[in-house]
């Protein structure tokens, strides 16, 4: 498929009741950018069920225009439902380039959806470029666990697809006043009975048990060094004087010292803090996969040696029962002031 | 039931180290294992045959001639039938290449095999990390898709599906035939006995090439079926100048880092 406009979309992700995810209306800071290079619109697309909230925060955060599809069939995700959607609005609209966030929705409709355009899609992009003369989007992303990075162009294909992790770019709203953008709704009809699945059951985890760390803040994460169940108490300690989550390596999980929703890597969870704190990790390189995009990485580990070191702008050598508590009081007490 | 995995042979990533003076991977030594992600597929397809013993699971790769080693261990574990799709042809495929070629493989094993329920892939390969070729093989089938599974279990001629969805779980329904990419579980896959790893040495993998495909369209298949071309690959940047603290105490070295935190603004 030719694209017949230089518009660059970028899917606006919404949870059940509505409102926008961040990574949604995040991606709309490096859309304006590649807009402008590619020289079409930056161009949000809701698709939902009640879609105000998600249309509004898209042009507060810089949509040159905003097309939505709203229906019932649409109240929560599904991959039959928001694949045929979308298809419709880019058959008919065809952008240059489409990004999506890489949640665990953007992660299911992507590949759906670039496999039904018959285009390519990269995945999980942690940066992103465009060549101005060609239109080709450079996307960059890590393979084998992060020890590789590989920059991917698709070029004879449009639209050109790629979802990018979450927190990578910075919600921004442009300054000064722009001017309003263009809502487009179209009408576009998904039947209930032809979604195939269905969802019977949300479980959240138990109530001061819920592990969000795909969007936490600050996580500090334990490993073997945390020795047992116990351990992870101190930690929690500190998370909760930080308002942090709290995450654990493979080894950690697998002892049973920590809920397997804990784990950070290569086979579990891959997060992107500010602050990522780890206590008695060594750094395996399986590890290291999950965390490498924090922006500041605190290691406090009794082996000098330890790889994490290498990846920390903070390193304390030390035993992480004194070192962690004392953190904990020090934070405490600068609160208190 | 007949259930197809699809497994991936992938480098160990436990054993892959970065040299530290050319900055790139050593591969050299580095031996091949299943996916570990398609092992949870294999294992959830295996609890479903616990439940339902007339089930059968074909294994299905796609590779070089060696990725038969992976799918013996599939046998050894608990898959009952596996192929191997492998030509020249078929060399330098991206996702959507790789899907296609699948997905013609997949409409050879039903002549071969019978009418498939299910197809069990992992929700990605650790060495590519895209998560992309099961959504696209669903795709080319026109099946019904769940991802990011923890487990599956059958009911009636439908399956209930306990999935991750960020923070949450989700309990889904779908109907077969139907794919399904597994996360890892709860709990740990099977271990392969000593008889069906004495006995899966000795199975002949059939090997599919594309002369047994019959109507694939090989413009879509390898290297110039594939949409995207790889530009450049490289060593991620290293952090450099981190501060190490090493202070007499543990409470000290708190206290340093502390106070470096806060004119550092991050806390």
């Amino acid at each position: 498929m030719d694209a017949k406009t230089k518009d660059l979309w970028v899917f606006i992700e919404t949870r059940e009741d509505g409102s926008p995810c961040n990574v949604g209306l995040e991606l709309l800071n490096p859309g304006r950018m590649l807009a402008d290079k590619q020289g079409g619109k930056l161009v949000g697309a809701v698709v939902g069920c009640q879609t105000e909230k998600a249309v509004k925060a898209a042009e507060e955060y810089g949509a040159d225009q905003v097309i939505v599809v709203e229906g019932e069939a649409y109240r929560e995700y599904s991959t039959d439902a928001y694949t045929a959607a979308l298809y419709y609005l880019m058959e008919k609209y065809a952008p240059t380039t489409m990004l999506i966030g890489a949640t665990s929705v953007g992660r299911d409709l992507a590949p759906r959806l670039s496999c039904r355009l018959n285009t390519g899609l990269t995945a999980d992009c942690t940066s992103l470029d465009v060549d101005g003369e060609t239109g080709n989007m450079a996307w960059t992303r890590p393979a084998f666990g992060g020890n590789l990075m590989a920059t991917i162009l698709c070029p004879d294909h449009r639209p050109q697809l790629g979802t990018v992790r979450p927190g990578v770019y910075k919600k921004q709203k442009p300054s000064g006043i722009g001017k309003p953008a263009k809502v487009i709704r179209e009408d576009f009809a998904f039947p209930i009975k032809n979604i195939r699945t269905r969802v019977l059951e949300r479980m959240r985890e138990a109530a001061g048990e819920l592990v969000n760390l795909e969007n936490a803040e600050i996580i500090v994460s334990g490993g073997r060094g945390v020795g047992g169940p116990d351990g992870f108490q101190t930690l929690k300690n500190l998370a909760d004087v930080l308002g942090a989550t709290v995450g654990a390596s493979r080894a950690a999980v697998d002892a049973d010292w920590i809920g397997h929703s804990h784990q950070v890597g290569q086979t579990g969870k891959t997060v992107s803090p500010r602050i990522y704190i780890a206590c008695g990790i060594s750094g395996a390189i399986q590890h290291m996969a999950g965390m490498s995009g924090s922006d500041y990485v605190i290691a406090i580990n009794k082996d000098p040696d330890a790889p994490i070191f290498s990846v920390a702008d903070y390193g304390i050598v030390g035993d992480l029962f004194e070192v962690v508590p004392a953190l904990t009081d020090e934070i405490q007490k600068a609160r208190a002031l | 039931m007949n259930i197809i995995v699809c497994v991936k042979q992938v480098p160990d990533t436990t054993e892959i180290k970065i040299d530290p003076d050319t900055n790139t991977l050593i591969r050299s030594g580095v031996h091949s294992i299943v996916n570990p992600f398609d092992g949870y597929a294999l294992e959830a397809a295996a609890r479903i045959k616990d439940t339902h013993p007339d089930t059968k699971i074909v294994a299905l790769s796609m590779g070089p001639g060696q990725a038969q080693t992976a799918l013996k261990e599939c046998l050894a574990i608990a898959a009952d039938k596996a192929y191997l799709i492998s030509d020249r042809a078929f060399g330098g495929s991206d996702t959507l290449a790789t899907s296609y070629i699948l997905s013609a493989g997949v409409k050879k094993l039903e002549e071969l095999e019978g009418k498939f329920d299910m197809i069990f892939c992992g929700k990605q390969a650790i060495d590519g990390d895209t998560a992309q070729v099961g959504p696209e093989l669903a795709e080319h089938l026109g099946l019904p898709q769940v991802t990011y599974a923890l487990e599956a279990w059958l009911e009636e001629n439908c399956l209930k599906v306990l999935k991750e969805d960020g923070d949450q779980k989700l309990l889904l329904q779908v109907c077969t035939p139907c794919l399904i990419t597994f996360t890892k579980p709860a709990f740990d896959p099977r271990y392969p006995s000593i008889k069906r790893r004495l006995a899966a040495n000795r199975v002949q993998i059939p090997v599919l090439g594309a002369a047994e495909l019959p109507g694939i369209d090989l413009a879509r298949a390898g290297l110039k079926g594939s949409p995207t071309k790889v530009k450049r690959t490289f060593c991620p940047e290293r952090k450099k100048g981190g501060v190490i603290i090493r202070e007499e105490s543990g409470l000290a070295s708190a206290a340093k880092l502390f106070h470096m935190l806060e004119d550092a603004r991050l806390i």
